[in-house]
C-alpha cells in the first residue's frame, strides 16, 4: 500500500481511505449534515459534483500541488469523500460516470506534473508507484524519457485512433517505448477513470445524513436534465449502435469506425448533427470543433457534400462492431433493424 | 489429383516420415498446441491434441496426412471447439513469402494451368488453347526468390533484435517448404497481447502509418534541427540511410523537404515504406488461433520439407529441404520451365512420358505438372 503525505492525498483523494480518514481527523459522516465549518466542505463537494457533470474539470485551491493551509488541504479530501457519498445518495449512474471521469482528468494533471518534476526525485517516484500499484505498468525514468515495455504500451494505445499514438511514430528502442510525462499519462486515462468510477460503485450506500436532504434532490434533478435525450427517441436500436453508445457514455473509446458508423445511423434516423454531437462528449479525446466539423461532414452538410451511408451488417462485422442477436433477423443493414417485414 | 498419384505420394511421404522422425518433434508445451492435419483430396482434420513425440509420430504413421499443422497458441483445451479453448497466449510469428516481394523473376517461373482445358503454359493470363481466363498459377521460385526472401528475413531480425528487445536465441527461421520462411519468435514480451496488438506490431515493422512528426517534419514552422539522423536507432536510423544515402548529401536533402512541404513528405514516408518496411504477410501475424505447418513435415505443395535454418545465408532449400529418394519414377511431365533439385537440372518438359528419381517427381506431381505414366 502507498503510505501518502498529506498533500499527496488532496492530489489524489481517490487514493485515501476514506473512512480511515474522517476517523483519523475525528469527524463522523453525520457531523457533516449538521456543523456549519464542516458544511463549507459539503459546499465545496456539491460544486465539484456540479462542475463535473457540466463535463469541467474541477480546480482545486492547491497551488502547484501544495496547499497554503492545512484546513484547505482536508478540505480538499473532504469534498472528494463527501462527493462520492452524495453521489451514492442519488444512486443516479450518470453522476458516477461524470464524476469519475473528471476526477480522473485532474489527477491527470497532478501525475504528469509530478513526472515532468525534474527536480524532485520523490515526486516522480510516487507518481510510478501509483501507476505501478493500480494499472500495473512498471515506468521507469530515463533522462527526460519515461519508458515502457513495448507490450504494456500496445495494450493501452490499441484503442486509440489517433495516428500519432500508432507505435511506428513513437521512439522504440530495445523492446521499450520513450514517452514525454504527458504521453505517460495520457495512455492511462482510461484505466485511471475506470478506477475511480469502480471504487465510487463499489462504496458502501450510506444511509441520509440529515440536513443534505435538500442538496441530494437537486443533484438528482441535474442528473435527470444530464440523461441525454438521444435514448428516449422512438424505435429500438440494434445491438451493435446501443453497444457504441453503450462506449461512449461509459467515457471509454470508440474506435474511428465505430463512430462513423453510429453518427451514420443516428443520421439516417433523422436526428440533427446538433442532437448526435453531445454523444461523444464523453470520449476520451473530445474535441466539439473537430466533432462538429466531422459530422457536418458525414452529414454531407460541409466539405464534400455527399451525404455518408450506415456500412452494411457484413462491413461492421470485419470491423469488430457487430454484436449481433436474434432480433438482427437477417438484415443486411442496421437502418432496417426492427423494421424487417414478418412473413 | 487422381488415384494412382495420390498413392505415390502418400508412400514417398510414409517413406520420409518413417526415415526421419529426427526431424519431426513436437514444438514445446505440447499439451497445450493445437494440432490439425490434411489427407490428400480431403479436408481439414483440426481441434486435436497430442501429449508428445510418440503421439505425433503415431498420427504422422496411421494417417499419412499431406500436411500438418500445429497452432502457435497454447490453449487450456486445444481440443475443444475454438470459442472454448481457452486462448492463454501465443508465440508471435513472421510470414515471408516470395510471392509478395513484388519480383521481376516471378513470370519468368510461373506457369499457367487452365482449368478448363489443363492446357500447361508459361504465365499467360487467357489460355492460349481455349481462351479461358480460368487459369491456376504455379510458380518454382528460383534463386533471386529464395535470395530476396533472406533480405526480408534478416531486416525482420534486424527490427525484432534492435527496436523490440527479442533475444536473438529467441528467433527462430524456418523455411517454408514452398515459397518463403516463417520466423518464430519464442518467449518474448509480446505471448500474451492479442490480434489488435499484433496487429500495431505488424504497422511498426512495415512501415506502415508513419507521420510525418515522427520524422522531424512538422506542419507548422518546421525546423531542420528536428530531422533524424544516421546514428540514431530504429526508424530514425534507417529512415535516414534510405533517404539522405549518405552523410555528405543530408543538409541539402533536408533543405529540399522543406520546401516541399508537408504533403510531400507524408508521400515520400509512403514511398520508402515500400523499401524500409520488412513485408511480412500481416494475417498471419494477427491471427493468434491459426495452425501453421510443422516444422519437420512435407510440404504438399512442393514435396519439401519445413526445415530450419541454422545458416540462412547458406541455406538451399533446393537441397537443403529435399529429403526423398532417388528412386526412379516413371512420369508423364508437362512443366515448360527448367528448375533445379539437389543441384541437378531438370526440365523443360513438353508432354513428355520420362523417368525421374522420386523428389523431383514428387515435385512435378505436387505442382500438377506430371502425373505418374
Ligand atoms: S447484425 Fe447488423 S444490426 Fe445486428 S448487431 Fe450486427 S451489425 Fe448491428
Ligand atoms: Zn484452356
Ligand atoms: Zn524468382
Amino acid at each position: 500500500m502507498l503510505i501518502l503525505g498529506q498533500d499527496e492525498k488532496a492530489k489524489y483523494p481517490f487514493l485515501a481511505d476514506a473512512g480511515e480518514y474522517l476517523k483519523d481527523k475525528g469527524f463522523s459522516l453525520v457531523q457533516f449534515g449538521s456543523d456549519p465549518v464542516l458544511k463549507l466542505s459539503v459546499e465545496k463537494a456539491l460544486h465539484r459534483i456540479k462542475v463535473a457533470a457540466a463535463g469541467e474539470v474541477y480546480k482545486s485551491d492547491l497551488i502547484d500541488g501544495q496547499a497554503s493551509k492545512d484546513y484547505v488541504l482536508e478540505r480538499e479530501v473532504f469534498s472528494f469523500l463527501l462527493a462520492i457519498v452524495l453521489i451514492k445518495l442519488t444512486g443516479m449512474s450518470t453522476l458516477i460516470k461524470r464524476f469519475a471521469l473528471a476526477e480522473a482528468r485532474r489527477a491527470e494533471n497532478y501525475l504528469e506534473k509530478d513526472l515532468g518534476n525534474a527536480s524532485n526525485k520523490s515526486k516522480i517516484d510516487l507518481a510510478t508507484r501509483i501507476i505501478y500499484d493500480l494499472f500495473n505498468i512498471e515506468i521507469i525514468k530515463e533522462n527526460d524519457f519515461f519508458v515502457i515495455p513495448v507490450s504494456d504500451y500496445l495494450k493501452h494505445s490499441v484503442t486509440f485512433h489517433e495516428r500519432e499514438w500508432k507505435l511506428i511514430n513513437r521512439h522504440v528502442e530495445n523492446g521499450k517505448v520513450f514517452l514525454t510525462p504527458d504521453k505517460t499519462v495520457r495512455l492511462i486515462r482510461k484505466e485511471l477513470g475506470n478506477y475511480i468510477s469502480s471504487k465510487i460503485i463499489n462504496a458502501p450506500k450510506p444511509s441520509m445524513i440529515p440536513g443534505l436532504e435538500s442538496i441530494v434532490n437537486e443533484l438528482i434533478l441535474i442528473s435527470k436534465k444530464l440523461t441525454p435525450t438521444y435514448t428516449i427517441t422512438t424505435g429500438e436500436y440494434p445491438p451493435c449502435i446501443k453497444h457504441a453508445i453503450d462506449v461512449l457514455e461509459k467515457g471509454e473509446n470508440l474506435p474511428h469506425s465505430g463512430r462513423f458508423m453510429l453518427a451514420t445511423f443516428l443520421l439516417s434516423r433523422g436526428q440533427t448533427v446538433q442532437q448526435i454531437a453531445p454523444l461523444f462528449k464523453n470520449a476520451p479525446d473530445y474535441n466539439p470543433r473537430v466533432t462538429f466539423y466531422q459530422l457536418n461532414h458525414l452529414a454531407g452538410i460541409s466539405g464534400s457534400a455527399t451525404k455518408y451511408a450506415c456500412p452494411s451488417c457484413e462491413k461492421l462485422k470485419t470491423q469488430d462492431l457487430c454484436f449481433i442477436t436474434k432480433e438482427c433477423d437477417n438484415i443486411i443493414n442496421p437502418l432496417q433493424f426492427g423494421k424487417k417485414r414478418k412473413l | 489429383m487422381n488415384e494412382i498419384d495420390i498413392k505415390f505420394l502418400e508412400d514417398s511421404f510414409k517413406k520420409y516420415y518413417f526415415n526421419h522422425f529426427d526431424l519431426i518433434s513436437t514444438p514445446q508445451r505440447t499439451s497445450e498446441r493445437e494440432f490439425g492435419y490434411q489427407k490428400f483430396n480431403s479436408g481439414m482434420f483440426r481441434h486435436i491434441s497430442l501429449k508428445d513425440d510418440k503421439e505425433l509420430h503415431l498420427l504422422f504413421m496411421q494417417n499419412i496426412p499431406s500436411d500438418v499443422y500445429c497452432s502457435n497458441a497454447y490453449y487450456s483445451f486445444p481440443n475443444s471447439p475454438m470459442n472454448e479453448k481457452d486462448w492463454q497466449e501465443a508465440d508471435l510469428i513472421f510470414d515471408i513469402d516470395a510471392k509478395d516481394l513484388n519480383l521481376s523473376c516471378r513470370k519468368n517461373h510461373t506457369i499457367s494451368i487452365c482449368n478448363e482445358c489443363d492446357k500447361v503454359s508459361k504465365d499467360v493470363n487467357q489460355c492460349v488453347k481455349c481462351n479461358s481466363t480460368k487459369l491456376e498459377k504455379k510458380s518454382l521460385p528460383c534463386k533471386n526468390c529464395i535470395d530476396a526472401s533472406k533480405i526480408e528475413v534478416n531486416k525482420l531480425s534486424n527490427v525484432l533484435i534492435n527496436d523490440l528487445g527479442i533475444d536473438k536465441e529467441n528467433i527462430y527461421v524456418y523455411f517454408s517448404g514452398n515459397e518463403g520462411f516463417h520466423v518464430y519468435v519464442f518467449n518474448s514480451q509480446f505471448q500474451k497481447i492479442g490480434s489488435k496488438e499484433r496487429s500495431e506490431l505488424v504497422d511498426y515493422i512495415m512501415f506502415r502509418g508513419a507521420i510525418p512528426e515522427t520524422f522531424g517534419m512538422k506542419k507548422f514552422k518546421p525546423n531542420r534541427s528536428l530531422f533524424p539522423d544516421f546514428n540514431q536507432k530504429g526508424w530514425n536510423g534507417r529512415f535516414s540511410k534510405q533517404v539522405f544515402g549518405s552523410k555528405s548529401k543530408r543538409s541539402k536533402i533536408i533543405s529540399e523537404l522543406l520546401d516541399n512541404g508537408y504533403p510531400s513528405f507524408q508521400k515520400i514516408l509512403d514511398d520508402v515504406s515500400e523499401n524500409i518496411g520488412v513485408k511480412i504477410d500481416p494475417n498471419v501475424t494477427m491471427d493468434i488461433h491459426r495452425i501453421f505447418r510443422l516444422p519437420g513435415s512435407i510440404n504438399s505443395k512442393s514435396g519439401l520439407t519445413k526445415i530450419l535454418c541454422t545458416n540462412l545465408t547458406k541455406f538451399d532449400p533446393y537441397t537443403d529441404a529435399c529429403f526423398l529418394n532417388d528412386d526412379s519414377v516413371e512420369v508423364l511431365a508437362n512443366c515448360p520451365i527448367e528448375f533445379k533439385l539437389k543441384n541437378k537440372k531438370f526440365g523443360p518438359y513438353i508432354n513428355e512420358k520420362i523417368s525421374l528419381p522420386t523428389y523431383v517427381a514428387v515435385y512435378l506431381i505436387c505442382k500438377k505438372l506430371a502425373t505418374i505414366a
